[in-house]
């Protein structure tokens, strides 16, 4: 064995190890930018080692392809909005999934175009692993790469709230479907391997489609407020059908790396499903924050609800030794972070002692909040996690709420019947004033009422937040 | 070696697997966001693959396939590093 013909082996090796030290260190709040780099190099070392491997090559298809996904990649990273960040994760999920059902149909078109014949399994036999294994790694590869494809697009298009505004769409017997859906791919997986040579093509290609039908059909059902761990369970599902892909064309950086990451993308889901004091498997029957299941939507249904301006609501800050601000998704649409932060700073002039209560689920991912508000340079000891914060909103005089709704709603506490009974939640009703900055009565993306609303201790703030916030910031400038 | 290439790979899965899943117990809720983001772009990797079909230059259909791979794997990839990187470089402490 020459030297060169070592190399890429001893590449691959110190780009997994790489890519171990990089999540290892993504994990933590100090190294996790350098965690980040870390594993882009090893992305970079494990590309040249494939390079050197390949040796020389006609490169044409592989450099356009890299220009082009070089250049829309780039595009759309650095041109995104901060709010707009979870859409994007799960946009480039999808394209990674559709990578690996791409790798797999065209490695078995190429079989095909040597010459290769025989009856299904028969056209991978000679290779380095079993003819058998061949064909489920390059059928594994297809489904989970296409079921992520598509499952990202509709999560995309839930998050964006373009698809049914984001609500959950429960087809009739759409259990039974997907099972239908799922033997069908089976059966002709089964069909592939035994089949005529003739059909191995079309066959793949009908699994193909059956597995995005699968993959829409999945997402489908479940709300908005759950997309978050789906798409964290879709990053570890494309983990998965890279680490099949790295089967199939025998690769051992691409089974480290994709395992590793279906494994930690896993691991990952179960801790924000947690977070929501749900299980992975209620999250994925879907159909949560049905209209019918609780309580009124809409407008309806509200009494007493008492309404104030931002003068009012300025008097009362004006008496308050101590606020506790909690942002949600409102604060993220009306790009309030940095005017949120302005009165922040403002109140802390004033002698009040501030906190930012982050809910692990505020937002549309977790940890969004923590992202918004370092954006503004909100200073990272000021933000306290839920569970830290939970029994101070007591002895609190005053707690913002600014655009956040079912993670403040204390149905999920004190009314067994309610839907997101049993989610742990801010207990922003304890404190003594409560200020609502909402722009309306409508419901959260539970799609539920909220008895926070109609509480006598709470002031709800009917505008936009930024709007609010900047007039709350005027008014209390004036004092 | 008494071990084929089939059963290297399922060495290599296993343990793989172990220690992804060992690798994160705790994250603290502000890094699930750029985890995931991280985590994604890692699993942009297929890219190796999509390259290693790529190569050669007739443009037979198998090309084009895996062409659409490379590029879709890329943009996995570049947009994935990219986007984590800004998520995270806001969390540099200013005092």
């Amino acid at each position: 064995m020459n030297f060169l013909a070592s190399l890429p082996p001893v590449l691959y090796l110190i780009s997994s190890v790489m890519f171990t030290l990089g999540i290892k260190r993504l994990s933590k709040v100090k190294t996790a930018r350098q965690g980040n780099t870390l594993a882009a190099l090893a992305m970079l070392l494990a590309v040249i080692g494939t390079a050197l491997e390949l040796g020389w090559v006609d490169p044409t298809f592989i450099l356009g392809g890299l220009v082009v996904g070089t250049a829309i990649g780039a595009w759309t990273a650095l041109t995104v909005k901060m709010t707009a960040m979870p859409e994007m994760v799960a946009l480039f999920n999808g394209s990674g999934g559709a990578a690996s059902a791409l790798v797999a149909l065209a490695s078995y078109a190429g079989l095909r175009e040597k010459g290769l014949i025989g009856t299904g399994v028969k056209v991978f036999e000679g290779g380095t692993l079993p003819a058998g294994v061949q064909v489920f790694v390059l059928l594994g590869s297809i489904v989970v790469g296409a079921v992520t494809l598509s499952g990202s697009l509709v999560a995309w298009g839930k998050l964006q709230g373009r698809l049914a505004k984001g609500k959950p769409i429960l087809l009739p017997a759409r259990h039974a479907l997907s099972v239908a859906l799922l033997m069908s791919i089976i059966g002709v997986g089964v069909w592939f391997g035994v089949g005529t040579a003739e059909f191995g093509t079309s066959a793949l290609w009908i699994v193909t489609g059956l597995s995005l039908l699968l993959g829409g059909l999945l997402v489908l059902p479940i709300g908005g407020a759950d997309m978050p761990v789906v798409v964290s369970l879709l990053n570890s599902y494309s983990g998965i059908a890279a680490a099949a892909a790295g089967f199939l064309v025998g690769n051992p950086v691409l089974v480290v790396a994709g395992t590793m990451v279906g494994a930690a993308g896993l691991i990952l889901t179960r801790i924000m499903s947690d977070a929501m004091n749900r299980s992975l498997a209620n999250v994925l029957v879907g159909g949560f924050g049905q209209t019918d299941a609780a309580g009124g939507a809409a407008d309806e249904g509200y009494e007493g609800v008492t309404q104030a301006g931002p003068e009012e609501a300025a008097m009362i800050l004006e008496g308050a030794q101590s606020v506790i601000i909690v942002p949600g998704y409102g604060l993220a649409v009306a790009q309030a972070q940095h005017v949120c932060k302005e009165l922040g700073e403002l109140l802390i002039k004033r002698g009040v002692q501030v906190s930012y209560a982050i809910h692990p689920v505020a937002g549309r991912m977790p940890g969004h909040m923590n992202v918004l508000l370092a954006e503004a340079d909100v200073p990272y000891d000021l933000l306290y996690d839920m569970d830290a914060i939970a029994g101070s909103f007591k002895q609190t005089d005053v707690c913002i709420v600014v655009g956040a709704n079912d993670v403040v709603n204390p149905a999920a506490a004190n009314d067994p019947s309610s839907p997101i009974f049993g989610m742990p939640i801010l207990p922003a009703h304890e404190a003594q004033t409560v200020m609502v900055i909402k722009r309306s009565l409508s419901p959260g993306y539970a799609g539920i009422k909220n008895s926070l609303f109609e509480a006598d201790n709470t002031l709800m703030l009917f505008a936009d937040a930024k709007k609010m916030l900047t007039d709350l910031v005027a008014e209390v400038k004036e004092l | 070696m008494i071990m084929g290439p089939l059963l290297m790979g399922l060495y290599v899965l296993v343990l793989a697997a172990f220690l992804g899943f060992e690798l994160i117990n705790k994250v603290p809720p502000t890094l699930h966001t750029p985890l995931m983001s991280g985590a994604n772009a890692i699993s942009g990797i297929t890219l190796v693959g999509a390259i290693t079909v790529a190569a050669g230059g007739d443009p037979t259909l198998a090309r084009w396939l895996a062409a659409a791979a490379v590029a879709t794997a890329t943009i996995n990839v570049v947009g994935g590093f990219l986007v984590t990187d800004r998520m995270l470089k806001m969390f540099r402490r200013k005092k």
